[in-house]
């Protein structure tokens, strides 16, 4: 055996026997390093003379190739051990929780709010706002309610305490009909607004709240009939209950502020253990109540300013927190503003499902 | 206002049911409550004839009955002790159903004989409160007659008037509507003028003609009063109305039936010969009797009422002795009773804002002032009289005197000018003008063609009874809802689209982004009330007199909110009490600053009960952090100029940790927003434990973006260099009272076109840092713009950063 061979035998053997790579390095160092056998023995080959290079040559390269192919084959195989080792080591239990997140939501009657305002808007119609805080003109004597008036009374109308100075007493706003004369007031027609907004009546049961949400709209045009608060409304509120039609009705009502007025109805089924406790919308003998509108009354066109024999046009005003309720089978009214975190959960919306065209109202 | 199917039909011929009549109602503008049918109920009961009665073989009370009956002879186990051969009663068959009992009859064995039937009193099937043994029927009524039939029983329909509608609170009002909808043929009567045969020895005098401006009335002596027959108490029960006497029951009768009310005095009561009608007396102070004390009437309600100089008093004595309320309730001290020989009957016309104020006053209610508030027909005044006049000499015998009448009746409404071709123009509908002119004359109209030249056609008078109508748009109600609203044209609005910018204006689009951010950040929306409690409102800056509710729904709700935390607080509070302490609430709501239309703000208000939540992996992110991560993620969402805020701490408003919490400001004057932890004194107060962080953005205060000029919505190009940044640390020690803020932004502001960003990487007190002082660890983003930066480059941006940090008295760390 040459001592060539030997020499390759006992490196070969020596990268073999190593189990870690900082062993195979060692080897590598002894063998390739800048002292190392192999490095010896190609440094050695300057000085040989051209016939022993020609020989010895391949030969002392043959080795070292073949010596640095197995340090590589076997530091690869020792670092995937070592990886392997180390990510065996790095397990972590994915069974535990994560770190829990609040779920927010949106609270049902700014979502139907959206859904309103969206439906309208796909009609033309701005959105207008008014304080909650208005006057007595605003809230009734531009609306045609005599002052004293019976009509007034039905409002239950929360007062202010009178104005140190004046003696004038606020009200809070009984209907968000104030923004139709706020509206008349400061623009001229045609116009096509609604106004969302918080209303207030001094009643506290079952069915109602001090404080609500209504929708107000107003459409004045040269032309505006009946007919066109008929289809609108109807229009509405087959987009808004996400029906193909509706099975509606309108019925003379009297409001001081519209004439003629009318209360709109749909044919309904009210929730009764056959129809498994839900409302169902377009069947059945009963008609549930939607919302009020009509006519805006000569008189208060008038008061804002707007001649009637010119311009006419109609106005409707509905409660949001109900029609949140009907849409979405909430059964009480009264937990819609107690902030109970698991009411909120239950009946809120995410925060993605914003109302678009495309994907639905809901 | 209730009334029944047949007291309609005195009115109105019809055929229709009473499930017509009420959708003929409800189409014609009256709100039907309900229809109630006891003939529904009393359906299975007919009159049956005991032929024999023996005693129970097994029961001493029972007895086993031969029962004649619609259905033949059944045998009937009876336990009543009036059960007899020959009574005639009542029969309820097996399978009905026995509502005073609230059981459906089964065929079964009474202590082994099976009984077919039972024989029933009037409670069982609740035509009575009471009954002693089984009914007893006259022995004539033919067995099989219904039982709904005997006992005169009827559907009945409640409904709600509105309040331009007084003449809709008398049946024969209904009538008029319903038969001009179609439903039948109005019954018209005249009402015949009863001859007095003396002049009244009781006259009117009318001081008060505001109140009451015309007030007729008249003496029928020698009447006999005593209980009604039996038409009229049936007709009044069925309706819910008690009867009383012949005289008041007259009264009543007329009221429901001619929305005509009516008083009656003994004439053996009153004190003088004199009727006088005036205002309420305050007194000038006597014995016993407080200067400015108002006058005391015992009213038939036996209640005791202060009369005030605002309310229409009746008196007698020469005007001195208040006997009753004008149009509201009259007196005990001069009611008719059994015993009236001699009644003066009063037909007037009280002002409807003066009785609805004194009925609100007072608080009293009776159908006289309900309908006088409302406004009766002022032309039924004398008719009125004379109906009621006839009904009582009918009734009650007697000898009528003259009428006295004084005053005068309100004008009758006045004519005004209609052209037909307005009920197209507004209600859409395309009717004949002949039809127009039909429903107006059913209803009391009067058209008279316009005089030539004028401006509309038609001259249009409205029925007394309609003071509502005032002008064309109320004549195209008319038409239109007894036409039906069913026959409206569709017509689409002219299509407009949606408008191509949105329809919402800058604030309401932030408002709608805020929401949405806030709950994918997990806070969960509430809806609270504009509301507080007065003393809450104060403590957050609020309560103002100007702001105080005078007729608040509870007295921890009698202020409007200066700010929406503290219901938050309250609502976390009450989320705590339930076991749900960890919550993140967020309201997008109104506060109060003032009472006029431009003190009203919006805000965005978020709070989090900070309960920590344990956790294997420990306690995670500050939350006062995470917060205030979460509001300028926000701030950045809708739009407001982060950059240009500036944070400043120790001067937030008393409801903040003085040193937990700091404000976002746009100088010192514009505030955004305030957010920290709240003052633990206020969550005392609001009875809220543990910790609460929160925040308020005053929407209105956040400047919106300045609007692009011209139309374009281009973004400009993006900042995009080539070159790698390089990130330099600097330790430096401060003073600790120096905020961190303060260093970041003075050396953010040493090159503002290289430095990136500065960021803050290590807080540290302690060993190697001087007593007092703090070492702030920053690390410092350069961004090369135009070439890499030279290692001199590097060195004299190092020295400007050492050198500002330097003027806050920052030293490099050694």
């Amino acid at each position: 055996m040459t001592d060539l061979a030997t020499l390759e035998l006992d490196l070969i053997n020596a990268i073999g026997a190593a189990t870690t790579v900082a062993e195979v390095e060692a080897v590598r160092v002894a063998a390739l390093g800048k002292t190392g056998a192999i490095s010896g023995l190609l440094k050695g080959m300057g000085a040989m003379s051209p016939e022993e290079r020609r020989e010895q040559g391949p030969v002392i390269n043959g080795l070292r190739d073949r010596v640095t192919a197995a340090i590589g084959g076997k530091k690869a195989e020792l670092e995937a051990a070592e990886l392997d080792a180390r990510l065996a080591a790095e397990h972590v239990d994915l069974t535990l929780p994560a770190r829990p997140r609040r779920k927010g939501g949106v609270h049902p009657t700014m979502q139907v709010m959206d859904e309103m305002i969206a439906v309208f808007a796909g009609m033309g119609f701005a959105v207008a706002e008014g304080p909650d805080i208005e006057d007595d003109f605003h809230n009734f004597t531009a609306l045609n309610f005599p002052p004293k008036h019976p009509a007034r009374e039905m409002h239950d109308t929360f007062f202010l305490k009178p104005d140190p100075e004046t003696g004038e007493r606020k009200v809070l706003r009984t209907h968000t009909s104030p923004v139709q004369v706020r509206t008349m007031m400061s623009q001229q027609p045609p116009i096509r607004i609604i106004a969302p907004g918080r209303t207030f009546r001094k009643d506290s049961d079952a069915t109602h709240t001090p404080m609500f949400h209504q929708i107000e709209g107003l459409v004045i045009g040269r032309d505006i009939h009946m007919g066109h608060l008929k289809t609108t409304l109807k229009e509405f509120v087959a987009r808004f209950f996400e029906l193909d039609d509706v099975d509606a009705r309108f019925r003379p009502h009297h409001f001081p502020f519209t004439e003629p007025s009318a209360e709109m109805d749909i044919r309904c089924d009210r929730p009764k253990p056959e129809n498994g406790g839900k409302l169902v919308l377009n069947q059945g003998d009963d008609w549930l109540e939607i919302l009020g509108c009509g006519m805006v009354h000569p008189n208060v066109l008038r008061s804002c300013g707007i001649d009637p024999d010119q311009w006419q046009g109609f106005a409707f005003g509905m409660g949001v927190d109900r029609l949140a309720m009907l849409k979405y089978g909430v059964p009480d009214l009264r937990p819609m503003f107690e902030a109970d975190v698991r009411w909120l959960a239950h009946y809120g919306f995410s925060a993605f499902s914003a109302p678009n065209p495309a994907s639905g109202l809901s | 206002m209730k009334f029944t199917l047949s007291w309609l039909k005195d009115h109105l011929e019809t055929t229709a049911t009473a499930a017509e009549v009420a959708d003929a109602m409800t189409m014609a503008g009256l709100e039907v409550e309900h229809v109630a049918d006891p003939t529904v109920a009393l359906a299975p009961f007919t009159v049956a004839r005991i032929v024999s009665a023996e005693r129970h073989p097994n029961a001493d009370r029972l007895q086993v009955c031969q029962v004649e009956t619609v259905d033949g002879m059944k045998e009937i186990v009876c336990g009543a002790p009036n059960a007899r051969a020959g009574l005639t009663t009542i029969y309820a068959p097996i399978g009905a159903w026995v509502p005073g009992l609230g059981v459906t009859l089964v065929e079964k064995p009474v202590r082994g004989v099976v009984s077919n039937g039972m024989l029933c009193s009037a409670s069982e099937l609740q035509l009575s409160d009471e009954s002693d043994g089984i009914q007893e029927l006259p022995p004539e009524i033919p067995v099989g007659t219904p039982v709904a039939q005997l006992f005169g029983a009827e559907p009945v329909i409640d409904f709600e008037v509105t309040p331009n509608r007084p003449d809709w609170l008398g049946v024969a009002g209904i009538a008029r509507d319903l038969a001009a909808a179609g439903v039948g043929t109005l019954k018209h009567f005249d009402i015949a003028v009863v001859r007095g045969a003396f002049p009244s020895p009781i006259t009117v005098r009318i001081e008060a003609p505001e109140m009451c401006p015309v007030f007729a009335g008249r003496v029928i002596r020698g009447v006999k009063n005593g209980p009604s027959p039996a038409w009229l108490q049936t007709r009044l029960q069925a309706i819910g109305l008690r009867s009383i006497n012949r005289l008041v029951d007259v009264t009543n009768l007329i009221a429901y039936d001619r929305a005509r009310p009516l008083h009656v005095y003994d004439v053996a009561k009153l004190v003088g010969t004199e009727i006088v009608v005036r205002g309420g007396q305050v007194s000038a102070g006597a014995d016993r009797i407080a200067a400015g004390t108002a006058e005391q009437i015992i009213a038939l309600d036996g209640r005791t009422y202060a009369a005030e100089p605002a309310m229409c008093v009746i008196a007698d004595a020469g005007g001195e002795r208040p006997i009753g309320l004008g149009g509201v309730m009259g007196g005990v001290s001069t009611g008719c009773d059994e015993d009236t020989v001699d009644v003066f009957l009063e037909s007037a016309w009280f002002d409807p804002i003066v009785t609805a104020q004194t009925g609100r006053t007072l608080t009293i209610t009776s159908d006289a002032q309900y309908r006088f508030a409302r406004g009766v027909d002022p032309a039924s005044v004398v008719p009125g009289l004379e109906l009621a006049t006839r009904l009582i000499l009918d009734l009650c015998g007697g000898e009528p005197s003259e009428v006295v009448l004084a005053g005068q009746a309100p004008a009758d409404p006045t004519p005004f000018a209609f052209d037909p071709a307005y009920v197209k123009r507004l209600s859409g509908l395309q009717l004949e003008d002949d039809r127009i002119g039909t429903i107006l004359g059913q209803l009391g109209f009067h058209i008279a063609a316009a005089p030539a030249g004028a401006a509309a056609p038609w001259t249009v008078t409205p029925p007394s009874w309609r003071r509502d109508v005032e002008g064309k748009a109320d004549l195209v109600e008319e038409v239109a809802r007894i036409h039906g609203y069913d026959h409206l044209p569709d017509t689409p609005l002219p299509d407009q689209g949606a408008p191509s910018r949105g329809v919402l204006n800058p604030r309401q689009a932030r408002v709608r982004i805020a929401r949405r951010a806030l709950a994918a950040m997990g806070y969960a929306e509430a809806v609270t009330w504009s509301f507080t409690r007065r003393d809450i409102a104060t403590m957050f800056g609020g309560g103002d007199e100007r702001l105080v509710v005078d007729n608040p729904i509870a007295s921890d709700l009698d202020c409007m909110r200066p700010s929406a935390l503290p219901n938050l607080i309250q609502a976390a509070a009450r989320n705590a009490a339930r076991g749900h302490g960890d919550v993140a609430l967020f309201e997008i709501g109104p506060i109060y600053l003032g009472d006029g239309p431009n003190d009203q703000r919006t805000v965005i208000a978020g709070l989090i009960s900070a309960r920590s939540t344990r956790h294997w992996a420990g306690t995670g992110d500050d939350a006062l952090f995470t917060l205030k991560a979460d509001l300028m993620t926000l701030l950045e969402q809708i739009g407001a100029p982060v950059a240009a805020m500036q944070l400043a701490q120790g001067q937030n408003l008393d409801w903040w940790h003085p040193g937990r919490a700091a404000r976002l400001q746009l100088g010192p004057k514009t505030v955004v927003a305030e957010f920290g932890a709240v003052h633990p004194r206020v969550l005392k107060a609001l009875d809220a434990d543990g910790h609460m962080l929160a925040f308020e953005i005053v929407l209105d205060a956040v400047p919106e973006p300045k609007a692009k000029t011209g139309a374009t919505k281009a973004r400009g190009s993006a900042d995009l260099p080539n070159l790698m940044p390089l990130t330099r640390d600097f330790a430096f020690v401060v003073e600790d009272g120096r905020a961190a803020g303060d260093l970041v932004r003075a050396v953010a502001g040493v090159d503002k076109a290289l430095i990136a960003e500065v960021r803050v990487f290590d807080v540290y007190r302690g060993a190697g840092v001087p007593e007092g002082s703090k070492s702030i660890a920053l690390e410092v983003v350069v961004q090369p713009r135009e070439a890499t930066l030279t290692d001199a480059d590097i060195e004299a941006l190092s020295a400007k950063v050492v050198a500002a940090a330097d003027k806050l008295g920052a030293r490099l760390r050694g």
